[in-house]
């Protein structure tokens, strides 16, 4: 792996004059620190403008009404959202620390292999396909309707390959000596797993499951035409009755002549990247507890 | 009286409520994904198949999206009813998929490079920190707000203020042509392009920053000792190093950008039929156009319009399966780091 052979280029480089390549060090790197800007330019520009329009236009019905026609509130989206992702949360951490677990604990050799591209790949599959192939099969086939269980199916699928992994890497993780303890005190192998590994891996295995709730919040693709939309709040069965959605909100409501629909667009879309940035915080604040805690480093 | 013992040799095979442990259970766990994997093919592929017969291989090289004529009776052509005139050909979104995303690739890889060295050589650790936070809110932020903030605040600004200073500069060469010419109202492949930059960035700049992490000291002290400039040694010594989880990560960025749906929709202008004359102008992409044809798509009573949606979905499918199995072997092959998933969080 370590090639050591230096490119005949870059002596090239060392028989330059140090003044002109200093100067250049200095160029790129200013160039390179630009490119900083890239990831913190947007980044502000986008929730900055965003939280200007919400203030702008905020007023709090928008928190407890529901949606009438192009204005009213945002009330049954929030909820559907809520649920949605409760929902989803729930059955893609079952899933997905259960597979993450076989992986690294007993998932060797070709199957192993096998079993982590395919979860890895279908992580790539592009969501509107994973929607689409969901209309077809659960909304039209299986004659679901537009629904909550079809929305939960096609997003808990697109979820769990998150936990998987994250459960995965914070699994091996583990020290081998605490297995090794437990064994010797002649612990059945199911009981270290539960009792002891799955322990030390927990902060590592929440903060995939709060990355994988804000991937859930923010998806439209998927659930445009599994769950629907509608303007009442949403209702616990799992077939035939659509449910509203933040995301939504913004998609439909963006391009609307209307002010009230425009800003009910922002609305949505400011709640969400509320959302999305108090989660992320959240499973820094959790790695930052365990670190403090932790008996390693 | 014959008084026997029952001694059971042979002990019974263990009740069926022991097999249920925590290893089978975690291992039906584990097959769901490669289940949901062959599920989406096999139902794309079979809910294309109508489509895939009436298009022919022309779907792939012809231009004009036609749904035909719902309001007369259909007829039947090989087996197939479809409404009269109707002809798909995807050869626009095709185009128009693989540009924007190679452009995003263009812009980020550079982008994500820089701040790869500069997070790992230049920024005191809490500094890095933040800017880390800063990648993860930008993978976090949902596509669909990224799509409202590119059609209704980067886009018109582009078209207002760059655009025409770019179509100005743009020598009037063949190669360069399609940045002359009508800048637009901010809806096109540029915008397009810069708004899945954004997007795929943090998917390359994290891999690149944990890779470079993971240079060796020593190798990178024999550049010094060389007498090597700062630079010079990133250039020279780690970028090498971390050459294929560099191409690893850019391939999945290519893949997450060929898939991305809300943004492109919203800021492309996603114009069906579209031909573009320059890259200022409104075009589509595959997926902006499943997520924004399947309402119309289903106003088709012989069902064609949709099929062809599945057939488009299922060729997107491919393209992302393809440059992900890609990716991945590729890093698999030569280094123990393995890759991110989906986004890169």
């Amino acid at each position: 792996m370590a090639n050591l052979v230096i490119d005949p280029l870059a002596l090239g480089c060392i028989a330059n004059t140090s003044k002109r390549r200093k100067i250049k060090n200095l160029f790129l790197w200013t160039l390179a620190s630009l490119s900083l800007l890239a990831i913190v330019g947007p980044a502000v520009w986008i929730i900055g403008q965003l939280f200007a329009k919400v203030a702008h236009g905020w007023r709090w019905s928008v928190l407890t009404q529901v949606g009438s026609g192009l204005g009213g509130g945002l009330k049954n989206e929030i909820f559907g959202s809520l649920l949605i992702v409760i929902v989803v949360t729930a059955i893609a951490g079952l899933i997905g620390i259960l597979s993450g677990m076989y992986l690294a604990e007993y998932a060797n050799g070709p199957l192993g292999g096998a079993l982590r591209t395919a979860s890895e790949v279908l992580a790539g599959i592009p969501s509107i396909v994973l929607g689409y192939v969901g209309y077809v099969a659960l909304v039209v086939h299986f004659q679901w309707g537009y629904s909550l269980g079809a929305g939960v199916l096609v997003l808990t699928v697109m979820v769990v390959p998150y936990i998987t992994k994250t459960t995965e890497v914070s699994l091996k993780q583990v020290p081998t000596s605490y297995k090794e303890g437990a064994a010797a005190l002649g612990i059945k192998n199911s009981l270290i797993l539960r009792r002891i590994v799955l322990k030390t891996a927990l902060p590592g295995i929440s903060t995939g499951m709060i990355i994988a709730t804000a991937i859930a919040v923010g998806e439209t693709a998927p659930l445009l035409y599994t769950a629907g939309y509608s303007q009442s709040l949403p209702s616990l069965s799992l077939t035939h009755h659509p449910v509203g959605y933040l995301t939504y909100a913004v998609w439909t409501f963006y391009n609307q002549p209307s002010a009230v629909a425009k800003q009910l667009s922002f609305d949505a879309a400011g709640i969400l990247v509320f959302a999305v940035v108090m989660l992320i915080i959240a499973s820094r604040v959790v790695v930052a507890m365990t670190q403090k805690h932790s008996e390693f480093q | 009286m014959n008084q026997s013992i029952a001694i059971d040799h042979n002990p019974s095979p263990r009740p069926a409520w022991r097999l249920i442990n925590i290893k089978s259970i975690s291992g039906v766990a584990a097959l769901i994904p490669i289940a949901a994997l062959i599920f989406t093919t096999v139902i794309l592929f079979i809910e294309a198949l109508p489509a895939i017969k009436y298009n022919g291989l022309g779907f792939l090289i012809h231009t004009g999206w036609r749904p035909g004529n719902f309001y007369v009776n259909p007829v039947t052509t090989n087996g197939i009813a479809h409404p009269i005139g109707a002809s798909y050909g995807a050869l626009p979104l095709i185009v128009g998929t693989i540009e924007s995303s190679v452009l995003a690739l263009i812009i980020a890889i550079p982008v994500s490079i820089g701040a790869a060295f500069v997070i790992v050589e230049k920024l005191p650790n809490q500094l890095s920190q933040t800017i880390g936070l800063f990648l993860e809110i930008l993978a976090g932020i949902p596509s669909v707000i990224f799509g409202l903030w590119g059609t209704l605040v980067l886009g018109p600004y582009l078209a207002r203020d760059i655009f025409p200073y770019i179509s100005h500069i743009a020598p009037n060469v063949i190669g360069f042509r399609f940045l002359k010419g009508n800048t637009g109202h901010g809806e096109g492949l540029l915008t397009s392009g810069i708004v899945l930059a954004i997007m795929i960035i943090p998917i390359i700049a994290s891999t690149s920053r944990d890779l470079l992490r993971q240079v060796p000291r020593f190798t990178r002290e024999g550049g010094k000792a060389l007498g090597f400039t700062d630079w010079e040694t990133n250039r020279w010594i780690s970028l090498p190093w971390i050459r294929t989880g560099l191409i690893g990560a850019s391939v999945l960025g290519l893949g997450r950008a060929l898939g991305e749906t809300m943004a492109v929709a919203m800021t492309s202008g996603a114009v069906l039929g579209a031909n573009p004359s320059n890259a200022f102008l409104p075009m589509t992409t595959i997926a902006a156009t499943i997520v924004s044809q399947l309402d119309s798509a289903l106003t088709d009573a012989t069902g064609l319009a949709t099929r062809t949606l599945a057939e488009s979905a299922l060729l997107l499918a491919v393209m992302a399966l393809v440059t992900n199995l890609a990716a991945r072997m590729l890093v698999r092959k030569v280094s123990s780091t393995a890759l991110p998933v989906g986004r890169g969080i």
